[in-house]
């Protein structure tokens, strides 16, 4: 997905898809669609989960012609999805616990070779929390075997299914129901950070990607090519969530655009553990434009503005827009 | 065909009769032989059509198991002591999800203190899971139970354990019958689930069911493993014809029948019970002894009936319900409700590999006669060592770690001197 865009929309600075290539363009409503994810789940209003899931999910069952199965970890995703006696699933679907996805795809894919079915694909998916804390021994296991599975991590920072707790990939100075802001207290601390894709990466597993809800065809289009590999492959899709975020249903693209364009949100792909593309900043912003719109960033633009804070977050993007050349020479 | 083998070994030879598909393997004593074996077998190709997967936990090989079986393969495992507790959140959701996958669990104590030697307190701990958990007397019927479990999970779309005592079976060598493949496959079908993930009919499986339809679920559960009562005998008997041996059933009585007491016990150390009691019968002392196979479900009416002419009874065992006494003995006292005149003991032994000796059994089975042993009494405790303990901890109000506790106050190796 790295076709020049030359039209975008002022303002927002999006794309639509009548200004692309009709090869390029996501697919929405279309009677080829198989509605993966289909109504009747009870999601929030403008669930960025929802929307992920739904086009990489159909991204998958077009490029494995059909032929899909998926093992979900517990979550928003699956609560959402799936409650007795209903389901809105419309590919075979499991879910096992809260940090197995990763070894239950696993198994489900052993089944597979063994059963002289390679042609079915496998996905395990789950939220930031299943996938970057309780699921990543699983997860590291499943990479380190190469199996062939394809797992993809809807990353909405933080444990939004039991009411927005914190989680290992939630970001610092970010107010959870665990790191309120109170007193000195910045709300998340400021910690080391825990970057999954650079931990695939690591593994040297044959496809890791980053992508967000606010491109949905790139998000597609990597869906696409990790499910023509075969081995373990990893994908971290931020997806924000509105409830969580305390923002307004109506921002989770917009949010998801920002937090890529202030760097904070890198966009890339790698291949065997090295970096094969990056998706440009189309219009660098400062990340107070990205943290302003938030709830859970709101005590740091308070009374007495925690302007250190949000010089640290502004640091990180900063050192995300060096480290993964998300710039074009002399923009800076 | 006769042979002289380990019991891992035959286990894993057993494990590879069922035509098992996909084996998720993590080390741990004393259950290693087991998976190593069948390891090289799938390696040497004498295994067909089957997935050997390393995982990094046991709570990834019940997890890749979970897939697996639910993708329709047939799935096996093997764990012991602390690995079954990794396990644990994944062993429940097997039941749940009606996953019928066999388990050995190759039983062994639990830390702390940690101790790699044999009990039954890993499989106890799991005593309500929803899996049926099977107990094995000796390495032949461990063989036999895996060729059983797997139709009995089948059958019922339920996981089995096959508990064998550590070391005491796993690394025994004994004569083994082993069946031969044409055997084994005209008892055991092909695994045919009734839903199964698969991309020509999808289904979800492990929705969120709510207060509306738990306790049904829950209940159906429950009705199954009723039904294991009668499919337990029943597979029994038709493994009797198959293969000529008696093997597994639910409980199996010895000179119960004119015994005025009786003894209870699971697993291998029943070998040793029976050899003391027939020594007591040469006495003219009226016991027997009643052998539980199946603890769950575990066999209520059998049990009652098995002993409903004795005076006193005795369970034998090797696990402890901290601060209650017994674990089966409360499971034998819910079958013998209502029976008043019946004096019943618990003698907890063999913990941590502690050797279960005759000359013990028969001081506590002559206390049991006589009605002297203590209701709960632990075999072979040192007395000595434990109040040691218990009367310096009346002086000081510290608190520790039990085991240093112990070297501290006896002053032995290991312990800062006071
Ligand atoms: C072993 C275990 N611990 C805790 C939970 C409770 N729990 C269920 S979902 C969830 C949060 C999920 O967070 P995440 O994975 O980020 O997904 P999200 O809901 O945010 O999409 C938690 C903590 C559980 N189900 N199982
Ligand atoms: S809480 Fe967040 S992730 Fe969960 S359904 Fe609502 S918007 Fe989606
Ligand atoms: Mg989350």
């Amino acid at each position: 997905m790295n076709q020049q865009v030359k039209f975008y929309q002022t303002g927002t600075r999006t794309v639509g898809n009548r200004l692309l290539a009709p090869e390029q363009r996501a697919i929405q409503a279309d009677i080829e669609r198989t509605n993966s994810l289909n109504c009747g789940h009870r999601a929030c209003q403008g669930c960025g989960e929802a929307l992920g899931a739904r086009y990489a999910i159909d991204a998958a069952m077009r490029a494995a012609n059909n032929q899909l199965i998926a093992a979900n970890a517990t979550g928003c995703l699956e609560v959402f999805s799936t409650p007795y006696p209903e389901t809105s699933w419309q590919v075979p679907w499991i879910h096992s616990l809260f940090g197995n996805a990763a070894a239950v795809a696993t198994g489900i894919a052993a089944a597979m070779r063994v059963k002289g079915k390679p042609d079915v694909r496998v996905v395990a998916q789950g939220g930031d929390g299943g996938t970057t804390d309780i699921g990543f021994g699983c997860l590291s296991g499943m990479f380190e075997r190469n199996d062939d599975v394809l797992y993809i991590c809807y990353d909405n920072e933080a444990y939004m299914n039991t009411g927005v707790q914190r989680s290992s990939a939630t970001p610092g100075g970010a107010r959870t129901a665990t790191t309120m802001p109170l007193g000195e207290h910045p709300g998340n601390p400021f910690g080391q950070g825990k970057s999954v894709p650079l931990i695939a990466m690591a593994h040297e597993i044959p496809y890791v990607a980053t992508a967000t809800v606010a491109d949905l065809r790139d998000l597609e289009a990597k869906v696409t090519k990790a499910i023509g590999i075969r081995g373990a492959k990893y994908m971290q899709v931020l997806v924000p969530c509105p409830l969580g975020w305390g923002a307004a249903s109506q921002d989770t693209i917009k949010l998801a655009r920002l937090a890529k364009e202030c760097g904070l949100f890198p966009v890339f792909e790698a291949e065997f553990g090295e970096i094969t593309g990056v998706s440009k900043i189309r219009s660098k912003v400062p990340v107070e434009e990205y943290l302003r719109p938030q709830r859970r960033y709101a005590h740091l633009f308070g009374k007495t503005p925690r302007a250190e804070d949000i010089a640290r977050i502004q640091a990180k993007a900063d050192r995300n827009i060096k480290k993964f050349g998300l710039l074009d020479q002399g923009e800076a | 065909m006769l042979k002289q083998t380990e019991g891992s070994h035959a286990v894993a030879e057993a494990v590879a009769l069922c035509r098992p598909e996909v084996i998720c393997a993590y080390p741990i004593s004393p259950q290693t032989h087991i998976v190593e074996g069948l390891g090289e077998m799938v390696k040497a190709g004498e295994i067909k059509d089957c997935e050997f997967i390393n995982v990094e936990s046991e709570f990834a090989a019940m997890s890749v198991a979970i897939g697996s079986s639910a993708a329709g393969a047939r799935t096996y495992t093997a764990t012991a002591s602390q690995g079954l507790l990794f396990m644990v959140e994944a062993v429940y959701n097997a039941a749940g999800l009606g996953l019928p996958i066999v388990m050995t669990v190759a039983n062994r104590a639990l830390g702390a203190p940690i101790n790699i030697w044999n009990d039954h307190s890993d499989s106890m701990s799991q005593r309500d899971c929803g899996w049926i958990q099977l107990f094995a007397e000796t390495n032949q019927e461990a063989v036999d139970l895996h060729i059983q479990g797997f139709k009995l999970a089948e059958e019922l779309s339920m996981p089995v354990m096959v508990c064998m005592d550590g070391f005491i079976l796993t690394h025994a060598y004994e004569r083994v019958d082993m069946p031969t493949q044409e055997q084994v496959d005209a008892f055991l079908p092909k695994f045919e689930p009734r839903q199964v993930l698969d991309p020509a009919e999808p289904l979800s499986i492990g929705a969120m069911v709510g207060p509306e339809a738990y306790t049904e679920v829950r209940y159906l559960a429950h009705a199954k493993q009723m039904q294991a009562l009668e499919l337990i005998p029943q597979l029994g008997r038709e493994f009797q014809e198959a293969f000529g041996r008696d093997s597994g059933g639910l409980i199996r009585s010895y000179r119960m029948d004119d015994a005025e007491v009786a003894v209870i016990a699971l697993g291998s150390v029943l070998g040793t019970i029976k050899d003391t009691i027939d020594e007591m019968r040469e006495q003219g002392v009226k016991i027997g002894v009643v052998g539980i196979c199946s603890f769950r479900p575990f066999p209520l009416a059998e049990v009652r009936e098995a002993l409903a002419r004795v005076r006193s009874y005795v369970v034998v065992e090797k696990s402890l319900a901290v601060g209650l006494g017994g674990v089966v003995a409360s499971n034998v006292r819910m079958a013998l409700a209502g029976r008043l005149h019946m004096r019943g003991h618990t003698v907890i032994a063999g913990l941590g590999g502690r050797a279960i000796t005759k000359v013990s059994l028969h001081r506590a089975f002559a206390g049991v006669v006589s009605g002297e042993l203590e209701r709960v009494h632990f075999l072979d405790l040192d007395t000595n060592a434990v109040n040691a303990v218990l009367e310096h901890e009346k002086t000081v109000r510290r608190s520790g770690p039990i085991a240093e506790n112990v070297l501290r106050t006896m002053r032995l190796v290991g312990a800062k001197i006071l």
